[in-house]
Order: C-alpha cells, then sequence, then structure tokens
C-alpha cells in the first residue's frame, strides 16, 4: 500500500503517455509540419484561438497537432498557456469599420451600401466527399493560384476600402439608438482576473460567449428559435476580415501592434414580447443588436453568440437561452470539460460513504421487521 | 514562419504568476477571517483539467515554498493516479520535498478524505471541491444562494433534511454532509465521508477548500466550532462498517475500503494509505474518532 503502490501509479501515468504517442506513430506516416496544420486547417485553428482565448495561430496550430485534432484538448491547452502570460497592454476598443473584408453579407436587405462580398465560404457549395483533393500536388496548388491569378481583371478591380455598417441604416432612421438600455451595467470586467456574479455586466457575457464552446453556443442559440424562445434573427450584417490592433503605450501613444482576423455579427431582433413593447411606446427604437464577435473564421459561433447575447438580455426563467447563469456557466469550454470528464477519477470514498448509509438503512428495517415479528408473537402468546 | 524563441518560456516558481498567487492568498485570507464563506477568487485556467483538483492546486502552489514539505492524497490514498500527477505537477514547479507521512507534511492536498491521523497546527490541509455551494441542491440560481447565505436564510436546507429523513429514515446519506460553521455560515466539507467530519470541528491544523470550476474558496480556520446539520432528535452519524475489519491489520476503527479479488470475494482494508502503513509498523498513530449517539 505504500511506496510500491505509489511508484505504481507513477509507472502506470508514464506508460499511459507512452502509449498515446505509440498510437500516434504505429502507423509510420510522415508527421504533420505546424504550418501545414496552420494553413491548411485554418478553422480547426480559429476555433482553437476562440474557445482557447488566445489569438496565436502557431501556439493553436502545436495545440492541434499535440492533440491529434481534439478541439476541447486544444482549446484547453491554449488557455493553460495562455494563464501564464504577462498582461503587459489593454488594447484599445477594436473598431471593426476598418476591417480589411473578406467576406460581408446582410440577410436584412438585398443591396447593401458597399455592396454584398460573399467571399470565402462553403455555404453554396455541394457537401460530396471530393477525392480529387488527395492527388492535390504542390505543383498543381501552383498552377491553381497562377489560373486564379489570371482569371482576375485588374483594371476591374477598385481601390482597397473599407465599409460602412448595416447599422448605420437602422441608426439613421432612427430606428436603432446609440444609447444604452437604461440601467445597463457598463462596467469593463475581465472574466479572467475575477470570478462573476450575477447579474453580470455585458462586458463579462460577450467575453464569456466569445471564449465559448462553439456547438454549446450552438445549442444554447437553436434553442431560442426552435422551442424554448420566440425569437427569429436576422443576420443584420456579418464580416469578416482582418482588423488592426492598438494599444496606448507608457508614453500615451496610441501603437499599432499588429491585425487579428476575426468574425463579427449583428444579429438584428425583431417581433417577440420585446418588439411588442418597443411598439408600444411610439418613439422607442424598435431594433436592438445581439453581438457577435470571436477569433478568425468562425460563422456559426458569431452569429450564434449574437442571438444568445441578445436573449440574455430579455431574461426569462422558463427559456433555457435567456438565462445568465444557464448559459455562461454551462457553455464554459474548459471548466464542461473537464468536470464530465473527472467522473473517470476514481469515487470509491464517496462511493463507500453512500453503500455504508443504505446498509444502515437495510439493518434497521431488517431490526424494525424482526422487533414487528417478536412484538406479534408475544401479542399471539398471551391470547 | 515561426521563431524558436516563440515556445521558448519557462514557468514562474509554482506555475502561477505572483500577481495571481497574491491575489490567491489574499482571497485565502479573506475565507480564514470570514469561516464557512465561499469568496470568489479569480481561478486561471491550470494545466490539470477542471474538476481534477485545480481549486487545491492554485491553494497548494500558492502557499507552497521552498521549505515546505507536501503531500497529496486522492480518496484516502499517496497512489491514486491523480494524486501522483498532481505531487509531480507541483514538485516540478516548485522543487518543494515530498512525502507520504502525513505528520511529517506542512501542506497536504486531499480529495474526498481528511487523514485518519490527527493534523496539528503546524500543518494546513487544502481539501479539492467540486460544489463549493451546499445550497445548490436546494437553489439552481447562484445569485439566489448567495443572498441566502447572507440572510443566513437555511430553511430550504432544513426541510430537505427532514424530507430526507423521512423518505430514507437517516437525515442524508453518502459524503458531503452540510456543516454550520461558527455559527454562521452553512458550508459543504467537500464530499467527505461522514466519517471525517468529526474531525474538521475545534482541530489544530488551518483547513481550506479549493473550487477551482465555481471559483471559490472557503475555509476552517483551527479551533473553529463546526458542526454537521442535524435536529435534537435526529443526530448526525458517522459510518459504522457493522463487522468490518480490515484484512491486512484486523482493525475495526478506520474508514474501510471495500474490495473484491478475481473471484469477487469481498474483503476490508483501512482506506488511508500513510495510516494503514502506521498501523502495520506500529505505534498508533494519534486519532479522533466519534462514537454515533443512540
Amino acid at each position: 500500500m505504500g511506496y510500491v503502490a505509489v511508484k505504481g501509479g507513477q509507472d502506470a501515468i508514464e506508460n499511459a503517455n507512452k502509449l498515446v504517442d505509440y498510437f500516434r506513430w504505429k502507423g509510420r506516416t510522415e508527421p504533420i509540419q505546424l504550418d501545414q496544420t496552420k494553413t491548411q486547417m485554418r478553422f480547426a485553428v480559429d476555433r482553437a484561438m476562440g474557445e482557447g482565448s488566445l489569438y496565436a495561430p502557431e501556439h493553436a496550430a502545436l495545440a492541434l497537432l499535440q492533440v491529434e485534432g481534439d478541439s476541447f484538448e486544444a482549446a484547453f491547452h491554449l488557455r493553460a498557456y495562455r494563464a501564464t502570460l504577462e498582461r503587459r497592454f489593454v488594447a484599445e476598443t477594436l473598431n471593426t469599420r476598418e476591417m480589411l473584408v473578406h467576406r460581408r453579407i446582410s440577410s436584412t436587405f438585398r443591396e447593401i451600401p458597399g455592396g454584398q462580398i460573399l467571399g470565402p465560404t462553403r455555404d453554396y457549395s455541394f457537401r460530396l466527399l471530393n477525392p480529387s483533393l488527395l492527388n492535390a500536388t504542390l505543383g498543381s496548388i501552383d498552377q491553381f493560384i497562377q489560373q486564379l491569378r489570371d482569371e482576375i481583371d485588374s483594371r476591374k478591380l477598385h481601390a482597397m476600402t473599407t465599409y460602412k455598417k448595416v447599422i448605420d441604416i437602422f441608426l439613421q432612421e432612427g430606428l436603432m439608438s446609440r444609447e444604452p438600455r437604461p440601467g445597463e451595467d457598463r462596467r469593463l470586467f475581465d472574466v479572467t482576473r475575477e470570478a462573476i456574479k450575477f447579474p453580470v455586466p455585458r462586458s463579462a457575457v460577450l467575453q464569456m460567449l466569445a471564449r465559448a464552446e462553439t456547438g454549446a453556443l450552438m445549442c444554447m442559440a437553436y434553442s431560442t428559435m426552435r422551442g424554448f424562445g420566440d425569437s427569429h434573427q436576422t443576420v443584420g450584417e456579418m464580416r469578416i476580415g482582418e482588423v488592426p490592433v492598438r494599444v496606448t503605450d507608457r508614453r500615451g501613444r496610441l501603437r499599432y501592434v499588429g491585425k487579428i482576423k476575426v468574425t463579427e455579427a449583428e444579429m438584428v431582433g425583431g417581433g417577440g414580447r420585446r418588439g411588442a413593447q418597443a411598439a408600444g411606446a411610439a418613439p422607442a427604437p424598435r431594433f436592438s443588436i445581439g453581438y457577435g464577435l470571436c477569433f478568425g473564421q468562425n460563422e456559426t459561433k458569431a452569429i450564434c453568440m449574437g442571438m444568445v447575447e441578445s436573449a440574455l438580455r430579455n431574461p426569462d426563467p422558463d427559456k433555457p437561452a435567456n438565462n445568465q447563469e444557464f448559459v455562461l456557466y454551462h457553455t464554459e469550454v474548459i471548466e464542461g470539460y473537464g468536470f464530465t470528464n473527472h467522473l473517470k477519477l476514481p469515487h470509491y470514498v464517496t462511493f463507500q460513504a453512500g453503500l455504508e448509509g443504505y446498509r444502515r438503512a437495510t439493518r434497521r428495517n431488517a431490526e424494525k421487521a424482526k422487533e414487528e415479528t417478536v412484538g406479534a408473537a408475544a401479542t399471539g402468546g398471551a391470547e | 514562419m515561426i521563431q524558436n524563441v516563440k515556445f521558448q518560456k519557462s514557468f514562474n516558481y509554482a506555475y502561477i504568476d505572483e500577481f495571481t498567487k497574491k491575489e490567491i492568498r489574499r482571497k485565502t485570507l479573506k475565507a480564514v477571517a470570514s469561516p464557512g464563506y465561499q469568496v470568489p477568487y479569480s481561478s486561471p485556467e491550470m494545466p490539470i483539467s477542471r474538476g481534477w483538483g485545480t481549486g487545491g492546486l492554485h491553494l497548494s502552489l500558492s502557499l507552497v515554498g521552498p521549505n515546505d514539505v507536501f503531500k497529496v492524497i486522492d480518496q484516502g490514498s499517496d497512489a491514486s493516479v491523480n494524486a501522483c500527477n498532481l505531487r509531480l505537477f507541483v514538485q516540478e514547479m516548485t522543487n518543494c520535498a515530498l512525502t507520504f507521512d502525513t505528520a511529517a507534511a506542512t501542506i497536504i492536498q486531499t480529495r474526498h478524505r481528511v487523514p485518519e491521523e490527527i493534523l496539528t497546527e503546524k500543518q494546513i490541509l487544502v481539501l479539492q471541491v467540486p460544489q463549493p455551494e451546499p445550497l445548490r441542491s436546494v437553489e439552481r440560481h447562484e445569485a439566489k444562494t448567495r443572498v441566502m447565505h447572507a440572510e443566513a436564510d437555511y430553511a430550504k436546507m432544513w426541510v430537505t433534511l427532514y424530507e430526507a429523513y423521512v423518505r430514507s429514515g437517516q437525515l442524508r446519506t453518502g459524503a458531503g454532509h452540510p456543516l454550520m460553521v461558527n455559527g454562521r455560515y452553512v458550508a459543504t466539507p467537500s464530499p467527505i465521508p461522514s466519517w471525517d467530519v468529526p474531525n474538521l470541528s475545534m482541530a489544530r491544523c488551518l483547513y481550506l477548500f479549493g473550487a477551482g470550476r465555481e471559483k471559490r474558496i472557503h475555509a476552517i480556520p483551527p479551533f473553529t466550532r463546526v458542526e454537521p446539520l442535524e435536529f435534537d432528535d435526529i443526530r448526525f452519524k458517522v459510518e459504522e462498517f457493522v463487522g468490518v475489519k480490515c484484512s491486512v491489520t484486523n482493525e475495526d476503527k478506520a474508514f474501510m475500503d471495500q474490495i473484491y479479488d478475481d473471484d469477487f470475494n469481498q474483503s476490508y482494508v483501512v482506506n488511508d494509505s500513510n495510516f494503514l502503513d502506521k498501523l502495520r509498523q506500529g505505534p498508533r498513530p494519534p486519532q479522533k474518532l466519534f462514537t454515533n449517539p443512540e
């Protein structure tokens, strides 16, 4: 029970680690390179960065390689690494109006100022397995890129530009207000430095949703429009592209430190309870946006974040997605992943404590039954 | 392309950066000052899974220094795989001394057990806590349970205990019997068996409870009155292990593990691995035993 058993536990861990490596390498295939992961597994990298709450494509690619593509583990590795980093500066608020847009769509209007830009998306592709991908070589890739370049008529290209926002239309028409909601908690909270307390300020809600697990967030968002909510929001605008990040240095100068790729979704609500309320008060704005923003290209997450953010601003205990505690605690990826998996740890002490309770109850019942029999016999004898 | 230097990072002493360690220590002091009160804290991510002892690690790593002697147990055993893993991590990050000897340790991190051997004023027991809120089973919303604690409104808890008694004939079955700490806050002892609960009261050591996932710390300082919730006529009881003896030591005064061999034959063995070692080697270490009321 003493030292030998302890050595046994440590040996088991070491062997488990070796076996993981063995199962990874036993196929004896070429190791995947970091830059291959970074450039050819873009969505996995982006998702890991978002859930891992750290914009670092190389680190995310390394994490994905290390854990053989497990999205929970990749996010977990990034979070654990992030927690060791110093916070030297706080970035200035991102201005997504400055975005170098790759893709930008709106479903609220047919034409929008600046135009709809479909950009890189698989939305309208057939989901058919494509075996020709297996024949790709560096040569065929070069050829593809060359062909694509040749197709572009440089005379038709307009200058690099930025785009106005679709919500500007609503603002201009007075259908939306820049004013915060009365009583809205505008404190800037940092969920990585402080435990949240309820009700949670909007800044903390947005941070937690931006770090949430994509699938969990989708589950919440889906529920708001499927059966546990009456919303059907519209994509006011979704834009994907690169945004400059700036910090103010110690001398007070604004410094450009690089650019990050983000997906931003502005979901426009309408109808439902809130719509009806607003209609009653005539001059009040009818629309508000549910805001979604996440690292990289993760459209599902940004859209779902917008929907859930909007739901959370209308608390309703009957709807899971309209309940801050339910959503924020249970979409948190590292906590949910860890706790559900902790069931694999030994629980024999707690189980034994439970067993002893049941045994005591059984003993008591047996004694009771015996007393009753004895009692009955005694009464029987007296008669 | 990525430069090599990007991945060359050494970690701070005890992994957590100094500012966060300081924050955790301040929150710990606050917890000690208000026995049984759950203090929210930052709870940074660790390279160990949430729910696997991160809260315990935060406390241990914020406390451990070069002269500390560290021990980790899980289910009463130094040998449990997760105990081995946490021990290795703490040692790699702090280079502290390790021990299996309960009496020799200055900091003991534990999951689901309090050691049988009486701890002294030179020792801190760090308990890993999955759910710090004893009222969670009666009120699901954190915002409401905090108000209930503030108002010392524990009516729902008492009703639940009464209902459990009506249904099952006992206050509660299983681990984690709720406590009244210092006559003020109802707190969880973490899922330790009832056997261990009486050891929390008026102890010489400091008990710290870390719930990493839920981001809460609470404490039972030395010589604090801790009462398991019970009624005047229906009393709290510890596990009885009727007719059970340890197959190794022939002992019956300790929490037991029930074990099965390949042919499903059942036997019992003392759960606390270091206590078992000491019983075998003698003399018997000091132990506080509780007698169930009639």
